[in-house]
């Protein structure tokens, strides 16, 4: 018997070993919750390698900052006039938006919705991947000594990049949006269709979910839902980029993140966001009705002094609120924008806007319009 | 083929010191993780696998091997998500299979290298496939023309790899 286990030594051990590994690993599928079943053990293998990719990073990143912010400046003053005019013209675009921005919080004032705002986010930086091609996930440079959570959203300047998978003291684990075991939650821009977002094993994007006999084009956006409680609703997740009819109910939707999750640098850990009511830009209760009031030409006040005649009537409508005008809207004149400051003018805006629909019908009768007092 | 049979007299058994056979496989698990993020085209290599079969076949002990091999895949498997085990029974047959390769054939030379890397990374493959889906149930790609470029990739990369590694060896 001896001999035999003497002559057999090297296969025996190495079917301990594998039945030992193969047991583990029956242990941590069996277990919902594998993560804290080996969680010392990769506290112990992250926290050796991460310090080392930390450094290299703050090196690197140190010696780039060097060289482009005082030693290569070639250009710099051509881009910095470039980019000024592109200030401007955002400034006058960010007014606009601003303005409807205000007018869709009151009309979800008015509807009692509660939305969720990105409150705070913090800037982390990629040190390391997880260095398999069946996991894809990358290490930030914050833990949870800077207040990074399980499950806090990931996004770039670009658009949506994962969530908080795991959390260290010093560095936090990231899955991203192609990994297979990812899923959020996601609707169409334009057809509003929601479905979910999931990785597969080559990489791809894919979103499920939606029946074969929607219409869905390519290149349209696909942004997130916010029913998932992680990512917040409305944020960039990529474009469609090719549709197939699919064998069971739903179609075949490959999407093209809109970050580039082969070429991440720098991300954004949304770190708190808040349910609440949108508020009306004035603090006060508002009414459809006032909201309708606005936009609609209103009754002028009677004439104090005018005989009732031909000539009055002229003189009333002249002095209407013309449908075609909206006012008490800011407008940014470009030497404004320079200096900063923020004009408030009269602007012409069609009155032909959403929330007009949802309006009394009362209010919009034609008779009282035109008629004068 | 440079490949050929040699008596267990003849061929040579080396080792390591501690410095390197600890420094080795983690500066590889290091930048198998760090360098994708500059190089996309480093997600190709697998230098722990690498670390894995040179170790093997240098020291020809089938223990050692299989030990390195599973010790090496599960510090690989620490740093995904995935349960651990799956890197590591992978890595535990390779180290195995290379270490008694090793013993049975020459493979000091660049031709042997090459075509025994090939070998062993198709292994690795397979058998993390198979775990993967089998133990695992995970839903796998797989792409042959990715696995064949692979191999190929890794197998150069071995060569050069090696050849610079040989500098640690120390006669028995």
């Amino acid at each position: 018997m001896e001999n035999i286990i003497n002559r057999y030594r090297n296969v025996t051990i190495l079917v301990a070993i594998l039945f030992a590994q193969v047991l583990g690993l029956a242990i941590q599928v069996k277990r919902s919750n594998d993560d804290e079943s080996s969680r010392l053990i990769r506290i112990w293998a992250i926290e050796a390698v991460t310090p080392l990719e930390k450094a290299i990073v703050w090196f690197q990143s140190g010696t780039s900052n060097l060289w482009h912010g005082y030693i290569y400046l070639r250009g710099v003053r051509q881009e910095n006039r470039d980019l000024k005019q592109q200030v401007e013209t955002l400034r006058l675009e960010q007014v606009r938006l601003a303005e409807d921005a205000r007018q869709a919080r009151r009309l979800q004032a008015l509807l009692g919705f509660k939305e969720q705002y990105i409150t705070q986010t913090m800037a982390a930086q990629v040190i390391g991947l997880s260095g398999s091609a069946q996991s894809r996930l990358f290490f930030i440079d914050k833990g949870s000594n800077d207040g990074i959570a399980r499950d806090m959203a990931v996004i770039s300047a670009d658009g949506v990049v994962g969530k908080v998978l795991h959390v260290y003291g010093s560095t936090a684990q990231v899955l991203m949006i192609n990994d297979q075991s990812s899923g959020v939650g996601v609707m169409t821009e334009t057809s509003r269709l929601q479905g979910v977002v999931r990785g597969m094993p080559n990489g791809t994007v894919v979103l499920d979910h939606i029946m074969n006999d929607e219409v869905v084009q390519p290149g349209e956006k696909v942004l997130t839902q916010g029913g998932d409680q992680i990512f917040p609703k409305g944020l960039l997740v990529g474009t469609i980029s090719k549709v197939e009819h699919g064998r069971d109910l739903f179609l075949n939707i490959q999407v093209k993140p809109s970050a580039d999750l082969g070429k991440l640098e720098e991300v954004l850990v949304i770190t708190k966001q808040e349910d609440r009511e949108p508020e009306a830009a004035d603090n006060s209760v508002v009414r459809a009705v006032d909201i309708l009031e606005k936009k609609l030409p209103s009754v002028p006040d009677k004439p104090v002094t005018s005989p009732v005649g031909p000539g009055a009537a002229v003189s009333v409508t002249t002095t209407q609120k013309s449908p075609q005008t909206k006012t008490n809207a800011n407008v940014v004149t470009p030497s404004a924008a320079k200096t900063g400051t923020v004009k408030t003018a009269p602007v012409a805006k069609p009155t032909a806007e959403p929330e007009t629909t949802t309006a009394a019908p009362a209010v919009t009768n034609p008779t009282l319009q035109d008629q004068p007092q | 083929m440079p490949i050929t049979y040699t008596s267990k007299e003849q061929i040579e058994v080396y080792r390591f010191s501690i410095p390197v056979t600890i420094a080795a496989p983690l500066l590889a698990l290091f930048l198998q993780a760090f360098l994708p993020l500059r190089m996309s085209w480093f997600s190709y290599l697998n230098l722990p696998l690498l670390m894995v079969i040179f170790f093997a076949v240098a020291r020809r002990n089938p223990v050692t091997g299989l030990l390195t091999g599973a010790a090496i895949g599960l510090l690989q498997d620490q740093l995904t998500q995935l349960p651990l085990g799956l890197s590591g029974i992978a890595n535990t047959l390779v180290g195995y299979g290379a270490s008694s390769l090793g013993v049975k054939l020459d493979v000091e030379n660049a031709g042997s290298r090459f075509l025994v890397t090939i070998f062993f990374y198709a292994l690795h493959e397979v058998v993390y496939f198979s775990v993967a889906r089998g133990l695992v149930r995970m839903n796998l790609h797989w792409s042959w023309p990715h696995e064949i470029g692979s191999a190929v990739v890794n197998a150069f990369v071995a060569v050069l790899l090696f050849q610079l590694m040989d500098r640690f060896k120390q006669r028995t």
